[in-house]
Order: C-alpha cells, then structure tokens, then sequence
C-alpha cells in the first residue's frame, strides 16, 4: 500500500511537473528568430500606396500588422508594435480586431485607428475576429464576429456583424435589426445571421450576406433608411468594386468549400476569375480589375495571392493573411 | 475499504460519503480529474479550431457531427468486451488512457482537419468504451440498497471536474500567454493522472466463478427477451426520442429572456451547480421511495422547465435548476434503477445496451428539434416535444418495468 502510493505520488507529481514546465517554456513563444526579413522602426502610415496584412512568418514578430509597398510587395515587411487578427483601412481610417487574451468566453477588442495607426476608440465586443472592414468614405468601420454556442449544434457558431461610425460615435453592436425584404416581403426570422459587410462610395449604400433557414443570400442594403432587399442567393463575404459595379465574394462549392466568383450587379451574371483554389475569405480589391485573398498553403500557413478578372493568379505576399491596401 | 473512520470536520458532504464504498469514490475521483481534462479542450477547441489554425467553423461542426454515432456502437463494444473478459477496470482503463493519448494527438495533428478529425474519434472512442465498464463497477462495488448514493456520489464528482475544466484552461490559456498546445499538454497530464489512479485505487470487482463460456454476443442481445429489462431499455430510448437537447434548452432560455452574448456561455453552468448540489440527495431519495419515481419525476422537472420557456411567467435561474434537477434525477438514477436488474456477468453490457439506445434516441430528437425548428420557430417546436414528453412520462410511469421495486 505504501509503495503504491509512493509511486502513485511520484507519477503524478512528474506529469503536473512536466505540465507546468511547458507552460513555463511556452510563454517565451517559441520562435526567436524571424523565419523572413522583417523590418522594425519604420514609420507605418496610412498613404494610399501601402498594402498591410497580418504578418503569420514564425518568429518574435508573427501577429504583427506588417507593410509593404502596393507597388513592390517582395521587399521586406516592415513592422510596427501593433498585434491585429484583422487589419483594414480607407480614406484614413483603419480598424483592427484583436482577439483579447485568455478571454473565456472568448472577447474581442475592436480599435479605430487615425491615418498615422493612432488609438481614436476601441470597443470590447463578445465573439472571436471574423472579418473587417472601413467604408471607402473612411466614415464607416464594421466587423464580423464568431460567437459560439448560438445555434444548436452545441459546438455550432453564429457570426455577430455589427458598426459603429467614426465621426459621431454610433455603435451598433448587431445589424440583427434590419429591415429586410424577401420577393417584395418583409423578412421575419429567429435564425438571421449577418457575415461581411462592404459599402459603396457613397457611405451609405451596402451589401451583406444574410443567413437563415438553410440559405444565404446577398442583401442590398441602405443605411440611412435601415432597410436592405434580398438580390441573389448563395453569395458569401461579398466585396464591392471601387466603382460599385461588382461584387467579389466566395461561392459554397460543397459543404466547407467554397471558390471566388464575381456578381456583375447590372446583368447579375456570375463570373470565375481563374482561380479555382479553396477561398475562405472577404475578397479585397486593389483597384478594378484586381482582387486580392489570402489561401491555406500546405503547411498550414496562409499566403496572401493576387489576380485578375481573367488574368492567372499570383503570390504577393508569403506567410501572411488579412490583405488591405491604404 | 470504508471512508468510515475519516474523523471531522462532519461537511454535509462528509456525512454523504460516509460508507461509500471506497471504488465509488476512486472512480468518482478518476471521473473527476478526467473531466477537467476534457472540458478543458472541450472550452478551447472552438477558439483553437477556427482562431489557432483558422478552419471555417462549418467544417468544425461537420467534423463534430460525425463521430456520436460511433461512440454509440463503440459504448456496446466496450461493454460487451468487459463483460466477456471479465475486466472491467482494464477495459475501463483503455477508455481513459485513449483519451489521455488523443490530448497529444492535437499536437501532432496540427492543422490538417482528416487528422484532427481522427484525433476527435480516438477521444469519442476511449469516452464510448468506459461508459459502461465503469458504471457496471459502482453498482458490483455497492450495496444494492444504497446503489442510488453511489451513482449519486459518482456524478457529483464528475461534475466538480465539469466545473473545474474551463477554469483551469483559463488559468493555462493566461499562464502561458495563449499558447493552445499548453491546454493540451496540461489536459493530456491531468488525463495520465487519472489513469494512474485509476490503475492504483480502483479495484476490479471481486471474481465471481468462473463463467463456463465466455459470454457470446447471443446473451447480451439475450438480455432484452427478459421483459423488465427490455422494458427499461424501451422507456430509457421513448423518453429520450422526446427530450430536448441542452443546446436547445440554453437557446430558448437566451431568446425568451434576452441574455448577453458573454453571459450566454455560463448558462450550463447553472444546470451544472443544481445537478452537483443534487446529485447525492436524489440519489438517495431513489433508494428509499423507489429509483423508477425519481427517474420519472425528472423528467417531470424537465417538461416544467420547458413549460416555464413557453409561458409568461418564471425567470430563468428557475429553468437552470429545474434542468440540473432533471440531470440529477436521471443521469445516475438510470443505471441504478436498471444495474440490480443485470446478472453480474452481463452489467456492462446489458448498461451499454441501455445507454446506447439512450443516447441514440437524444440524437435523433435533436435532429428533429433542429429540423421543426426550421420549419416552425424554437416556441413551438419545444412546446410540441414537451405535450409529447409528459404523455410518454405518464405511460411509463403507468406501465412500468416489473422488476424494479425500488
């Protein structure tokens, strides 16, 4: 019986032992060296020519926001001290969500940056980062958030899309409460999940994905009205065209697939650009012809990849996720 | 071995205990410390799922779906094989060591989802296979007059573990400034902890005379031409088509009384505190008026709770405790009901049969909640399953199984 208990003692003082040892060791975060060239000390600005992303290259500065010029992404990304899950930015304006730390339930922190990357407000919001993105008139910040446990597998998710306007300080934690129009009928549903918002120049017209019964659809929305109308079906994460007439988004191919396609909002014709990879995210596009998403590489990872409406893909950026150009 | 001659403090807790017989209490400790292992992942993994490797959290559901089935088959295998070996604390052991291995599994896996998949099914499939071994062993290690107590004593410390499993992957999560990996080679420790315990405290029951031939699969499924038996199997799996699920229970007390997306998380654990507090004294209740009432009048609780989410009037602290008791009257009350029933060389399969069918039948009911949902709303889609749960809890206790008296 001693002995038993001898040995029972040493085993499981050996095994919490080596438990909080790794705990321990885990804190100085693995990595020292970075595994790309990065730069430090470097002014980070808002100037219209900069393409900033979440920097995933392992070492001390994986998580950063990184830069690099629009024009020439292969030189060194330069870093800041700014840790963000998602980055976007337009017309001065940036916001960044960052998952809180050792937060369970998980929490959010929402900031809104100045054109120099400068705190102007920040928001704690319940839910884990999912999307982000500014209106092109800078005025506007909005977010996708994962919330668990809201549906009803017990491990299902639903997505918590709010906004909050920079200049009057309106908060909106969930657009839940839009009017929404189906075939000319108002919409009424406990289920409605909101994903992806993008508005047009205007700063007041915007497209969302709406979620229910099964089916997503592509919701044209006005914001001073607070009333949108279903347009398509099927269309995920949409992305307006700097000249309001597409829109890019990710098309469910199968369950847990999907593929980029593109929404012409005049003919409603539906068009692939030659990329038929796995996309799991908002499209971004860099000018009108030119759409930017991050892809899973095999090992893990995400690459941030460029390509036209009909022109062949390209690698912009290794080892990085959450494209914005501003 | 007797807790008997522990002197004070006299808790309430302590006078509960007193004369549990030692394997209970051994296995409620593995039970416990096995639970903080796995509700430490289980507090985490959507957070590492989706926001450590960045998966779509649709395919995090796809993945969860897929494996109840199979826990389900591998619970009877897992009975079955106890029962023919006559191990039950070895068969249970491999349940807890799979489990403890599948921890490490998640960092060999990364982010490849066929292998985290399959690090999942290992998990589901160590949980399967001790179910019913383990149950099986608190009721040949009690007195079949206080068996109520026992499982009562079991469950209580299982949910201690419940409790205790966020709170430590929080404390990790923070230790280690968010490094998942952490959790999991914490939770992988605490797990080899248990097993360790296990393999010094728990006693395999006493070896009856040897069976002639070991019992072949015919005599397992032979079991359920015994009418009380069949009976209980069928009540346990009518009740169960008609129970709605906890993820519904919490969705509705969300809707009805409009509560915070940061509260939202926390409301099992208001189900969980009634169902730890209950647990022993329904237990023992179970003994002296008769286990099959208290197992009916949870189900009682239930419809009551569910009435209260449908209704006007109420609060929805009184719909959480009306769920723990709904847990506390049936969770461990079941097996005690139905172990007494078993010859001993069949228990763990005979409670594997009754489980499983059990569990089978939730899962069918949460799909048909999900689909009338759909259909109709969540109001009345609960309020449906609910008329129908008090018919089949009227019938059963009307038409009840013979043999159990108490």
């Amino acid at each position: 019986m001693t002995r038993r208990l001898i040995v029972t003692a040493i085993g499981i003082l050996a095994l919490i032992g080596g438990a909080i040892t790794y705990v321990i060791q885990a804190r100085d975060g693995g990595a020292t060296e970075n595994a790309v060239p990065v730069v430090s000390g470097q002014p980070m600005l808002l100037d219209g020519k900069t393409l900033f992303f979440r920097n995933l290259a392992p070492g001390p500065d994986s998580g950063k926001l990184a830069a690099v010029p629009v024009a020439d992404p292969g030189t060194p990304r330069r870093v800041g001290e700014l840790h963000c899950d998602r980055f976007a930015a337009a017309h001065g304006t940036a916001i960044c969500l960052r998952l809180k730390p050792s937060s369970l339930p998980p929490l959010t922190e929402m900031f809104v940056l100045d054109a120099n990357l400068h705190e102007r407000h920040r928001e704690t919001l319940p839910g884990t980062p999912s999307r982000a993105r500014v209106s092109p008139d800078g005025r506007i910040v909005n977010w996708t958030l994962f919330v668990t446990g809201d549906s009803y597998a017990a491990t299902g998710f639903s997505t918590r899309t709010g906004l909050y306007e920079v200049n009057t300080g309106r908060l909106v934690k969930t657009i839940e409460e839009l009017a929404v129009f189906v075939d000319g009928k108002r919409y009424f549903a406990s289920d409605v999940n909101y994903w992806g918002i993008t508005f047009g120049a205007d700063g007041n017209r915007f497209y969302a994905t709406m979620a229910s019964k099964g089916r997503t659809r592509l919701i044209e929305a006005d914001y001073r009205a607070y009333r949108g109308t279903a347009i398509a079906e099927n269309v995920e994460c949409p992305s307006l065209s700097p000249d309001g007439r597409r829109i890019a988004y990710k098309q469910k191919t199968g369950p847990g697939t999907w593929r980029l396609a593109v929404l012409d909002l005049a003919t409603h014709r539906i068009t692939h650009p030659p990329e038929s990879r796995q996309l799991d995210d908002q499209p971004v596009w860099r000018d009108n012809s030119t759409l930017l998403y991050p892809l899973r590489n095999p090992s893990g990872t995400q690459d941030i990849w460029s390509v036209g409406l009909t022109t062949a893909p390209k690698l912009l950026v290794p080892q990085a996720t959450s494209p914005s150009v501003s | 071995m007797y807790l008997a001659s522990v002197g004070p403090p006299r808790t309430p807790l302590r006078r509960a205990v007193r004369n549990v017989p030692g394997n209970v209490v051994a296995l409620g400790i593995v039970s416990l410390v096995t639970d903080i292992s796995a509700e430490m992942v289980t507090a985490i993994l959507p957070l590492y799922l989706v926001f450590g490797l960045g998966l779509n959290p649709l395919q995090f559901g796809l993945l969860d779906g897929l494996y109840a089935g199979a826990t389900a088959v591998l619970r009877l295998v897992g009975g079955h094989v106890a029962d023919r070996w006559r191990r039950l604390k070895t068969v249970a052991g491999i349940g807890y060591a799979l489990s403890a291995i599948a921890k490490l599994g998640f960092l060999v896996a990364g982010p490849v989802v066929p292998a985290i998949g399959a690090v999942l099914a290992i998990d589901r499939a160590g949980k399967g296979i001790r179910t019913a071994p383990r149950d099986a062993l608190i009721t040949s290690s009690s007195d079949p007059a206080s068996l109520g107590r026992s499982f009562g004593v079991h469950r209580a410390l299982d949910t201690v573990g419940a409790f205790l499993g966020p709170l430590v992957a929080t404390l990790v999560l923070w230790a280690s400034l968010n490094n998942y990996d952490s959790v999991f080679v914490t939770s992988f420790a605490l797990a080899t902890c248990a097993v360790i315990l296990l393999v010094s405290f728990v006693r395999d029951q006493p070896a009856p005379p040897p069976v002639q031939a070991p019992a072949p699969i015919r005599t397992t499924l032979g079991l359920l031409r015994e009418a009380n038996f069949r009976r209980c199997c069928i009540w346990a799996a009518g009740l169960g088509l008609l129970t709605i699920t906890d993820s519904f229970v919490y969705l509705a007390v969300q809707r009805r009384w409009d509560i915070g997306t940061s509260v939202f998380p926390l409301l099992p654990l208001g189900t969980a505190g009634t169902f730890l507090l209950l647990a022993i004294p329904l237990g023992r209740l179970g003994d002296r008026i008769g286990r099959w009432k208290v197992f009916l009048g949870g189900h009682l609780a239930l419809i009551v709770a569910l009435l209260i989410i449908c209704g006007p009037i109420g609060s929805w602290w009184l719909v959480l405790a009306l769920h723990g008791v709904f847990y506390a009257a049936t969770d461990g009350v079941l097996p005690a009901a139905v172990g007494p029933l078993l010859p001993e060389h069949l228990r763990a399969s005979g409670l594997a049969v009754l489980q499983t069918g059990q569990a089978l039948a939730r899962m069918a009911a949460a799909v048909t909640v999900g689909l009338l949902w759909t259909l109709w709303d969540l109001r009345p889609a609960i309020l449906a399953f609910t008329l129908a749960l008090l018919a089949v809890t009227i019938a059963a206790a009307i038409f009840k199984p013979l043999g159990v008296r108490r």
